[in-house]
């Protein structure tokens, strides 16, 4: 009901809203002093809140690196834990300034939703989970088996395609939140969960016996996961787009948490552009010269905020693979700052 | 000789000032079009507004996405559906589901209400006392408490399908649900239903025959021994000659689950269970109230006739309660009907869990799904309320005649 009736009020305040989506949304959150970022309910790596409701995150850094460009402080942020089907509603409304949870980019997405993706933060892609006892090896043995799955996701299509592509038998079990779909999961309403990996991992997390379930090598999907911001403030939609930009660019160039100021006495003409001590292009984007110096002293350059929240530092312990930089034989590429 | 009365004069704009304006005459008239204007111009400015904001923020709005693939699937439907039909048919999968859970739910709500009444009243000190803990309890927890109860306590500590609780090797209980022999139509059957069919009407026309009897002449006929040869002695007939009406297919344990068989899944039995008994509390108070709403000199005449109490409940005070009962358990009917969306947390598909739910999140047009779901809801509890009201108007009818 508390669901139902929060998409109502999401609805309306969609339809009443005056002109929300015009370019205002830099003065907004600076006026406001806060930035209201989306997030999830509670996914470890990606955006969770600890025991004392601190959010943790690869996702909550993103947030904390636009709060500290925008508003030098990256602890102003008031974060929205959404669940997968409120959260467009939310950004359309204006109930959120940006939507960093978990979201796979796609072409339905980027056009129908009034919003636009400003990158990728983290390149996933579905696979499943099992419990080791049922002896199963390969998602392609699956057939007749049921499936617990979260409802609203790209997960949920991803499902019935790879079932019906290979002409197998499956029951969907679909649920409002993950929480509750993993609970049924390990109660023994399904055979098989199914997420995300990056999701997968960290669902086994929260289990009895983590070491009793398997992660499948099967991956059915592209599921590049980024930031969504609304359609008609394009100065917003640079801002987002560039402090995620900013992040793996600090990291090709080897600019960490600790050496930042050191590297602020370097005389190389390109660590001189990107820190803002020679020209202004943290003007140019409505922001302040600073504004890597300040990403990166707030949540550290793209590799360290992945190997503190999901990588090898953490409980997680995914490795980089895909998600490495172009040039350390991954896939994160970010246009150079100029 | 009689003399005509004497009619009116006919007085067509008095008449029109009396219907539009009441007592207050032509200013009520003007209050009213300045109110309707009103509630007008707020209607288009809500509408328009929500029209501009939606085109500048590049939002798809409209209802074509009704035809477009839905493309996922859903675990229980009374119709064929599959994960490339449309959004216009997981609409009408999620109102059957939330239908079938509702008018079942009713049903048993109903029952269990009146029979938890009973007891309460009953003169018997346990039953009544049962019949007390009951209510108390069960209305004074939260129905999502009492769903989550029943799907996540009692019914996902069923085993395993491979430890399956079988009985007669053709009933399966597991986690997954309870799994049936599935009946498959044979030759014999349209034979057998036509035989079932002119048994029940014989045994219709036979009861009507005998109370006629007993009304009018005072006759007391014996009709069983006819309506038993009419109602079993014919279909069994038929299967004789014809052969079996249906064949049932056993379930079989086939890799993960059941293969073959008919299945009824946790999540119907564990939503139905909570709404009903849950109603079942508000309902059991309601009838109690109407039943001690007849004047106990309607019981003490029953008894002074000779019936006995159980008669005397049901042909006197229940029939005499039923004018108090009614609207209010018009009202926990819809009430069932509306918690019926609290199926989302347990992963029961209904209307709000596959098109509110799943349908908004695909397509990102909330405005248009949430409006037809909210029209859904209304027409269903305004359908719900119109068959009480001429139930109701009918027990009026036969008590005043």
């Amino acid at each position: 009901m508390k669901r139902v009736s929060l998409a109502v009020i999401l609805a309306a305040a969609a339809a009443l809203s005056v002109q929300s989506a015009s370019a205002q949304t830099l003065k907004t959150v600076k006026d406001r002093g806060q930035l209201s970022c989306g997030v999830s309910q509670g996914l470890p790596g990606f955006s969770s809140p600890d025991d004392k409701g601190n959010w943790t995150g690869i996702d909550v850094d993103v947030c904390r690196a636009i709060a500290a460009v925008v508003l030098d402080d990256p602890t102003k942020v008031k974060f929205v834990p959404l669940s997968a089907k409120d959260r467009f509603t939310a950004l359309q409304s204006g109930e959120i300034d940006v939507l960093s949870r978990n979201t796979t980019w796609t072409v339905s997405r980027d056009t129908s939703l009034g919003a636009n993706f400003t990158g990728v933060t983290y390149y996933d892609g579905q696979g499943f989970m099992v419990k080791k006892s049922l002896k199963v090896n390969s998602a392609l043995e699956l057939n007749s088996a049921s499936v617990c799955v979260q409802t609203g996701t790209t997960t949920e299509q991803n499902l019935a395609d790879f079932f019906k592509g290979n002409n197998m038998k499956y029951e969907v079990i679909a649920f409002g939140s993950i929480d509750e779909a993993v609970k049924a999961y390990e109660s023994g309403r399904c055979d098989v969960f199914t997420d995300d990996a990056s999701g997968l991992y960290a669902s086994r997390l929260k289990l009895a016996n983590p070491a009793d379930h398997i992660v499948l090598p099967e991956i059915i999907s592209k599921e590049p996961l980024g930031p969504m911001v609304r359609h008609g403030d394009d100065q917003w939609f640079d801002i987002v787009k560039w402090t995620l930009f900013a992040m793996i660019n600090a990291e090709e160039l080897g600019i960490t948490q600790k050496n930042v100021d050191t590297m602020l006495k370097s005389d190389k003409p390109e660590m001189k552009r990107v820190l803002g001590t020679d020209g202004n292009l943290g003007e140019q984007l409505g922001l302040t010269k600073d504004w890597v110096v300040r990403i990166v002293k707030a949540v550290g350059n793209y590799g360290e905020a992945f190997e503190r929240n999901v990588g090898t530092g953490s409980p997680l312990g995914i490795a980089r693979g895909v998600n490495n930089l172009w040039n350390k034989g991954g896939i994160q590429y970010a246009p150079p700052i100029r | 000789m009689s003399i005509a009365p004497r009619k009116p004069p006919l007085q067509f704009a008095l008449r029109l000032k009396r219907a539009l304006g009441g007592k207050t005459g032509w200013n009520g008239l003007a209050a009213q079009i300045a109110f309707a204007a009103i509630l007008a111009w707020i209607a288009y400015e809500i509408v328009a507004n929500a029209r501009t904001n939606l085109e500048t923020q590049h939002i798809a709005s409209g209802f074509g996405f009704l035809n477009y693939n839905a493309g996922f699937d859903v675990n229980l439907s009374l119709i064929a559906y599959n994960n490339s039909d449309t959004y216009w048919r997981v609409f009408f999968v999620g109102l059957l589901n939330t239908i079938l859970v509702s008018v079942i739910g009713i049903v048993f709500a109903t029952v269990i209400g009146f029979v938890v009444a009973l007891c309460r009243l009953s003169p018997n000190w346990l039953l009544s006392r049962i019949g007390g803990i009951y209510v108390e309890i069960i209305r004074n927890l939260p129905v999502l408490f009492q769903i989550l109860f029943w799907y996540l306590a009692v019914l996902a500590a069923l085993p395993a399908p491979r430890q399956s609780i079988s009985i007669f090797g053709m009933f399966f209980l597991n986690n997954r649900g309870l799994i049936v022999p599935q009946p498959v139509s044979e030759p014999g059957l349209y034979p057998f239903l036509a035989a079932l069919a002119v048994g029940i009407v014989a045994a219709l026309g036979l009861r009507h025959y005998a109370r006629r009897a007993l009304f009018q002449r005072g006759q007391m006929i014996r009709i069983w021994p006819y309506v038993l040869v009419g109602l079993v002695g014919l279909p069994l007939v038929s299967v004789l000659i014809f052969g079996g009406p249906l064949k049932f297919e056993l379930p079989q344990l086939k890799g993960f689950n059941f293969a073959g068989g008919a299945r009824i899944i946790p999540e119907f039995v564990a939503l139905t269970v909570a709404l009903s008994t849950y109603t079942a509390a508000f309902i059991a108070e309601i009838v109690r109230a109407g039943v001690m709403s007849v004047h106990k000199g309607q019981m003490e005449a029953g008894s002074s006739l000779g019936l006995s109490r159980a008669a005397t409940l049901r042909l006197i005070v229940v029939p005499q309660a039923m004018r108090v009962i009614v609207p209010p358990l018009t009202s926990q009917y819809l009430n069932l009907t509306k918690n019926s969306s609290l199926a989302v947390a347990i992963g029961y598909p209904d209307l709000v869990s596959v098109f509110a739910g799943t349908a908004v999140s695909q397509t990102g047009q909330a405005i248009e799904i949430i409006a037809m779901t909210m029209g859904v809801y209304l027409l269903l509890s305004l359908t719900t309320s119109a068959l009480m009201s001429v139930y109701g108007w009918r027990i009026n009818r036969s008590m005043a005649a």
